[in-house]
This record gives structure tokens, C-alpha cells and sequence, in this order.
């Protein structure tokens, strides 16, 4: 089952792969046991002449314990997965770590803006530079993403980096991530918006570091620094 | 001697209607609850053959995208949004509602705790009605211009608060009308389902002798009640922002997107067991029948039950981790859903432990109720993947979700719902249903319902988002198109294997077995009842109940149950 994920090339990714796996492995050893036992006893209960059932009613502590224990064993599953959960959690949700590199992703029907800072690596500044759908980014390095919607919400997801956050219209949400391997990769919007949902979508291009230097250079040739967003 | 009218249940000398009814008493205005919770489920019943076809038009363009749907016609990206909304809007709130509170509540509840009617019998008639016109305002919006819904049937703000989002204008505001109306209408049958059972149980029924049944749709009730309030003002407020201007949901004017997320949720989530409990309920009632064996752990049924229902409140937020709330929020509502899995995995063991050292007899009915377990089990299961707050970051809004609540919520309406109504057709409508067709609908039911919601979460896995109209417009996803195509002939088999079921609704209609009035050798109330019962249900005298509903192979008796209201000497509890 988890090969049907696609290629995970984030730093969290591997973390959420886990979790996933965690979970995998206790719902599919639940799955075996209560299915097993319910063909199991409808197999060896069916009716058979000369034999009646049991009279047992379980309502009594001594018998409810089949049920009971079975449901501790459930509870402590839980908070197993809950513990291993807010660990990976608090790393890709709970604080976003601090980065030179930063871009702007704003939704809108049905297309992504993205800015970048520019060499003084400021946003709302004369150096920004504005592409449609296209997101530039070095590889193995943390990228702080602005996300804004101009109209409704959107998501943004990356699936192969297991990012995804939705957009609020009217507020400003932060996400990060430091992709391990360069490539280009698909950036859907995973939160229907409108006629045009279908078919929203952009492409992350994660670059070699030399390769996003070349990138950086053509697109601000004055900058003689080259470095997009390291001038500040 | 004089009776009250409060009184009117237990005891009272009824008055049987011999006479013809003309076609307005029997059909139009009889308050009569076994005729209204049969209008119920035919209202759900066809009201699913119009979700059902959405759905075919559905996996069409998911599996041959831009390609015309036979039957139908062209499905465009606006179309497509309309068919998403108005599946998810007809199949939960106008057939899940309708089959497994309405009618199993109507027809039951009475029957089963030992009334001759509800305690508001005309309150009854008019909850009916009011769903029936909210059901016709729900269809009607397809016709109007700019066409039906389109933003997901969780109707997201801003996106369904201004027309010019989505292009559709009375479409939506019908839409929300209709709800406005349904939750009306099962308000009144909240209340109703309620009073009934607190006053007008027949004598020695107390509240531990009911069956499960009652109890869960008593507390399907409850959480209703309790939930919809809230929606209920979200849904005005929408409505405002849509046709007066404010702007509640809308940033520009100082609004908040995520409040209605917030509203919808607090009811979303309570609304999953408003409709899963009864489901659960119809299952555990066919289960100790043809097992020949009590109920296991009835009491611990009831309290996990219970225990659900509370916590049912604290969990909204785990449709939210990824919508933008403050993520400290995210583990708290994680470890609240997760925590649910308990009281659900208490009733599933205890369901399980029913069949250990039965007598199992592998009737129609029976095979729905163990169908409804195993399904609702992969339901459950999925349901972590969900709720844990770092595992849904990636399956949020993907296939993965789908799967998994078809397998819950659609398991609940199918398999519980079909056991239900397999089991008391018989008591229903005085006739059995065709046990040969029975089996025949229940294998091809169960083969192509997992062929067609187990690979969801697979595309799911593989990133495949809800509500898109087209994989193939995206890379990652068009290796997985293989999938959506078994998928879609999949589906087409699910609707197919409908066709004997209702084959076998009509031809037992008209003539079925006439049935015995307990041909199932049960124990509750309702089968002491003639089949069909009459008005009143019973002749002169409301059955007394000496014991518990599951009173199966008694050591005490040679038969191998024992009725409700069969005077003995009485066990205690
Ligand atoms: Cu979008
Ligand atoms: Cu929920």
C-alpha cells in the first residue's frame, strides 16, 4: 500500500511516510484479526443440527473482558500513533524554521502567483519578480512560503514533498520546505475554487545549487551578487 | 373508564378501522406512523436512484474525461462541480437520513417499545411532508438557471458566498434552502422520536430493555438536536451573504472563511453518527436473531454508544488541520478523534463476540448485518489515517477521504440499511422478500462495492484530489488513470447489482410469501404484532414486557427464544 505514495523528496516527507506506515501496520494487523474472527466463528457457529447456541450475555465484567481488553489494547495503539503524530507534526506545522529564502504563493482563480523577493530579498520591492505557476527553488535548502488568496480558498499542495495547506482569502499563511532532490514536481490545487479547479496547478522546479545560480542570473542580470534572495 | 389523551398509549381499548380508508386518509393525512416511516423509505429510495446517477455521471468523466456520458450528455468543469455537490447533498441529507432515522425510526420505535403510535402522530405527518418539499426544492435546482450547487457539498466560504465565484446563483441559494428545510423536518422527527420514547413505553419496558436499536436512534436524536444549531445559523448567514450583501464569510468585508468551516463541522462531524449509529443499531438487531444468542455485552454497547455521542462534540476540527487554524489546535482535536476508535471498537468486538458459540443461519438479513460489520470495520480502520493530524496532511482531500467515508456512511446505508430492510419487509408489508434474489443482490453488492471503494484509497495514497473533474490533466496523476477506469466499471456493477433488489421490491409487493407474524422466531415487541400490523399495532391489549430484547437459547426454556412479552418466571435485569 504505501508504494502507491508518490516519490517523497522533502526533509518532513520521510516523517509523514512513517506515520502513515505506523498507522498502516496497526489498522492492517485490526484488519486480519476482526475479519479473520468474524469468517473464523461464522464458519465454525453455522448451524448445525443438534447443536444450539450458547447462552452468554456478556454483560458482566468477568465476561465483557473479551471485549474490553481487546479495546485497551485499541486505546493504547491510539496514543502511540498520537505521540509519534505530534512529534511529526510539530516539525512540518508547528514552527516554521527561519530562512533567507523566501517567496510569495498567492491563489487565485484558477492560477498560482508566485513572487520572488529579488536580490534584496524583500517582498514589495522594485527587484520582484512575478511568475505564473512556476516555482524556482535550490535544492536541499529551507524555503519560507508566503501563501495568500485573492478571491477563494485554495490549497496548496505538493504531493511529492507531503506539503499541503489550504489558502485563506484575508489572511497571510506561512509553509516551508527544503525539497532533497532536484526534479520538477507537480503543485495541484487540492480545494475545490471554482470552474476552473480542475486543471489548477503549477510546477516546483527544485534546481541543483549551481544550476538555480544560472536561474538567478538570468533572471536579474544586474544583480552581480547573483545570489536571488542571499543579498539581504 | 374515561382516558386522558396523555395516556393514550398503554392501555388504552383501541379502535381497529375495519372500513376501507379513502386514498387522502390512507396515503395523504393518516398519522400513522407504519405508513409514514414506509413513505420514508420510498422518498430515500428514490431519492438514492438520483444520487445514484449523479454518481454514474460522475466516475464517467473521472474514468473518460471530456468524453460524453451515454444517457447523459456532456459533462462540463461547471457541471461537474454541480454533480460532486448535489451527490454528496442527496445521498447524505435526503437518503441516509430519510432510510435510517425516518423510516426504521418511524416504523420502529413504536413497534418496538410497545406503542400504538408516536407521541406526536400529526407532528409526524408534517415532518414528512416538510421533507418531501424540501426534497422537490432540492431537485428543483437543477432547473434553474445558472444550474444547481457547485461548491462541495460542505458549500466552503467564500466560494459559495458570492454568485460570481461559482456563476451559479439560485442554484445555491435552493440548495441552501433545502437544508434549511430537511433540518426542519428532522427537528420535528428529533423531538418526536424523543418524547416517544421517554413516555410511552409499554408497561415494564425500562430504559435497559430496550433494544439497541432504540437506544441508538434515540441517540442519533440527541446528537442531532444538539448539532444543528449552529449550522442552522451558519446556513442564514450564508443565505445573507449571498442575497443581502453582509459579509460573515467574506474577508473583504471583515468576515471570516473559517468560522464556517467552524459551523459547518460542529454539526458535519456529530451528523457521520446521526447517521452511522442507527446503522449500527438495524445490524445489532439481525445479529443475535439469527445467531440464536444474546447480544453480547449489551450494557457496554449502550455506554460506548454514549461515550461516542460526547465525544462526537470535540472532534469538528479534524476536517480542519491543513485549512489554516492555528496548528497548536491540530493534536488536541487529533487525540479526541483517535479516541473515538474506542467506544467504535467496543461495539465491533462486541458484535463479533455475538457470532462466538452461536447458531448461525445465514438468512438474507443476516448476511447485510455481517456485510455492514466488516465494511464499517475497513471504515473504521481508514478513519485513522484521517484523524491523525500529520497523516492528514497528505491524505486530506484526496481520494483517501472518499474511500474512506463511502465505507463508513455509504457501508451504513447499504449493508445496514439493506439488513434492516431485509429483515422487517416481512413485518413492513406482511410479505417476505425473494431469499434467493436477497442472496444474489448481497454477493454482487459486497464484490463491487469494494472493487469500487477500496482502490480510492490508493489514488488517494497516490495524491489524486477530490472534486477535480480530470486526472489526466495532471502528470503525477495519469499513471493511476488505469485505476479510475476499474473504478468507474465498478461503480456501473454497484448500480447493476441494485436492479435484483429492487426486482425483488416490487414482484414481493405484490406477491411475496404472505409472512407469519414473527418468521424470524425473534424476540422484541414488534414481532408479537400481526404482519402487517394494524392500526393501533395491537388487538386489545399493549403487550407487557417481563425481560430484556435478546433472550435467545435461554437455559430456562425449551424453545430457543424467548419473547419479550412472554409471562414467566422473570429473570432478573
Ligand atoms: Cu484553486
Ligand atoms: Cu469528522
Amino acid at each position: 500500500m504505501m508504494r502507491w505514495l508518490p516519490e517523497n523528496v522533502s526533509s518532513f516527507g520521510g516523517d509523514i511516510d512513517a506515520i502513515l506506515s505506523l498507522i498502516y501496520s496497526a489498522t492492517l494487523a485490526w484488519f486480519f484479526l476482526t475479519l479473520g474472527a468474524i469468517l473464523l466463528f461464522l464458519f465454525l457457529y453455522r448451524r448445525r443440527e443438534g447443536r444450539g447456541a450458547t447462552y452468554i450475555r456478556g454483560d458482566k465484567l468477568s465476561e465483557a473482558v473479551w471485549i474490553l481488553i481487546p479495546a485497551v489494547i485499541v486505546l493504547v495503539l491510539d496514543l502511540w500513533i498520537d505521540f509519534r503524530g505530534a512529534d511529526a507534526w510539530a516539525k512540518v506545522k508547528g514552527r516554521v524554521p527561519s530562512s533567507d529564502l523566501r517567496v510569495e504563493v498567492t491563489g487565485k482563480q484558477f492560477n498560482w502567483e508566485i513572487r520572488y523577493p529579488g536580490p534584496d530579498g524583500k517582498l514589495g520591492t522594485a527587484d520582484d519578480l512575478q511568475l505564473d505557476n512556476e516555482l524556482h527553488v535550490p535544492v536541499n535548502q529551507v524555503v519560507r512560503v508566503t501563501l495568500k488568496s485573492k478571491d477563494v480558498i485554495h490549497s496548496f499542495f505538493l504531493p511529492n514533498l507531503r506539503l499541503k495547506q489550504d489558502i485563506l482569502p484575508g489572511r497571510e499563511v506561512e509553509a516551508w520546505f527544503q525539497a532533497t532532490k532536484p526534479g520538477r514536481y507537480e503543485m495541484p490545487c487540492s480545494e475545490l475554487c471554482g470552474f476552473g479547479h480542475s486543471g489548477m496547478k503549477g510546477w516546483l522546479h527544485v534546481h541543483p545549487a549551481d544550476e538555480y545560480q544560472q536561474w538567478v542570473r538570468e533572471r536579474w542580470p544586474s544583480s552581480r551578487q547573483g545570489e536571488g534572495s542571499k543579498g539581504s | 373508564m374515561a382516558e386522558s389523551a396523555v395516556a393514550a398509549g398503554a392501555g388504552e381499548v383501541v379502535h381497529v378501522h375495519p372500513e376501507e380508508l379513502g386514498f387522502w386518509r390512507t396515503y395523504v393525512f393518516s398519522t400513522d406512523h407504519k405508513m409514514i416511516g414506509k413513505q420514508y423509505l420510498f422518498l430515500g429510495l428514490f431519492m438514492a436512484v438520483v444520487g445514484g446517477l449523479l454518481a454514474y455521471a460522475i466516475r464517467w468523466q473521472l474514468a473518460f474525461p471530456d468524453t460524453e456520458v451515454p444517457g447523459w450528455g456532456f459533462v462540463g468543469p461547471e457541471d461537474y462541480n454541480a454533480l460532486v455537490t448535489m451527490h454528496g447533498t442527496t445521498m447524505v441529507f435526503f437518503v441516509a437520513m430519510p432510510i435510517l432515522l425516518g423510516a426504521f425510526g418511524n416504523f420502529l420505535i413504536p413497534l418496538m417499545i410497545g406503542a400504538r403510535d408516536m407521541a406526536f402522530p400529526r407532528l409526524n405527518r408534517l415532518s414528512f411532508w416538510t421533507l418531501l418539499g424540501g426534497s422537490l426544492v432540492l431537485l428543483s435546482s437543477f432547473f434553474v438557471p445558472g444550474g444547481a450547487a457547485s461548491a462541495g457539498w460542505t458549500g466552503y466560504a467564500p466560494l459559495s458566498a458570492r454568485p460570481i465565484y461559482t456563476g451559479v446563483n439560485w442554484g445555491l441559494n435552493l440548495w441552501l434552502l433545502a437544508h434549511a428545510i430537511e433540518f426542519a423536518s428532522f427537528l420535528m422527527g428529533g423531538v418526536n422520536f424523543l418524547t416517544t420514547v421517554m413516555i410511552m413505553r409499554a408497561p415494564g419496558m425500562t430504559f435497559f430493555r430496550l433494544p439497541i436499536l432504540i437506544w441508538q436512534l434515540l441517540t442519533a436524536a440527541v446528537v442531532f438536536l444538539l448539532s444543528v444549531g449552529p449550522l442552522i445559523a451558519g446556513a442564514i448567514m450564508l443565505l445573507m451573504d449571498r442575497i443581502a450583501g453582509t459579509s460573515f464569510f467574506v474577508p473583504e468585508g471583515g468576515g471570516d472563511p473559517l468560522l464556517w468551516q467552524h459551523l459547518f463541522w460542529f454539526f458535519g462531524h456529530p451528523e457521520v453518527y446521526v447517521v452511522l449509529l442507527p446503522a449500527v443499531g438495524l445490524a445489532a438487531e439481525a445479529l443475535p436473531v439469527f445467531c440464536r444468542k444474546p447480544l453480547f455485552g449489551y450494557r457496554w454497547i449502550i455506554y460506548s454508544t454514549l461515550t461516542t455521542a460526547i465525544l462526537s462534540f470535540i472532534v469538528w476540527a479534524h476536517h480542519m488541520f491543513v485549512s489554516g487554524m492555528d496548528p497548536r489546535l491540530a493534536m488536541p482535536f487529533s487525540f479526541t478523534t483517535i479516541l473515538i476508535s474506542v467506544p467504535f471498537a467496543i461495539m465491533v468486538f462486541a458484535m463479533i463476540a455475538t457470532l462466538w458459540g452461536g447458531s448461525i443461519r445465514f438468512t438474507t438479513p443476516m448476511l447485510f448485518a455481517v456485510g455492514f460489520l466488516s465494511m464499517f470495520i475497513v471504515g473504521g480502520l481508514t478513519g485513522i489515517f484521517n484523524g491523525s493530524a500529520p497523516a492528514n496532511i497528505h491524505v486530506h482531500a484526496t481520494y483517501f477521504v472518499v474511500g474512506h467515508f463511502h465505507y463508513t456512511l455509504l457501508s451504513g446505508v447499504l449493508f445496514g440499511g439493506l439488513a434492516g430492510i431485509y429483515f422487517w419487509f416481512p413485518k413492513m408489508f406482511g410479505r417476505m422478500l425473494n431469499e434467493t434474489l436477497g442472496k444474489i443482490h448481497f454477493w454482487l453488492t459486497l464484490i463491487t462495492f469494494n472493487a469500487t471503494f477500496f482502490p480510492m484509497h490508493l489514488l488517494g495514497l497516490g495524491g489524486m484530489m477530490r472534486r477535480i473533474a480530470n486526472p489526466m490533466q495532471y502528470e503525477f496523476l495519469q499513471p493511476l488513470q488505469p485505476l479510475n477506469v476499474f473504478i468507474t466499471v465498478s461503480a456501473i456493477g454497484l448500480l447493476l447489482a441494485q436492479l435484483p433488489f429492487l426486482i425483488n421490491l416490487v414482484w414481493s409487493l405484490a406477491a411475496g410469501r404472505p409472512a407469519e407474524a414473527n418468521p424470524w422466531e425473534a424476540a422484541t415487541l414488534e414481532w408479537s404484532a400481526p404482519s402487517p400490523p394494524p392500526h393501533g399495532n395491537w388487538g386489545e391489549a399493549i403487550p407487557v414486557v417481563y425481560r430484556g430484547p435478546y433472550e435467545y437459547s435461554p437455559p430456562e426454556v425449551a424453545q430457543d427464544w424467548l419473547p419479550q412479552d412472554r409471562a414467566l418466571a422473570a429473570r432478573p435485569g
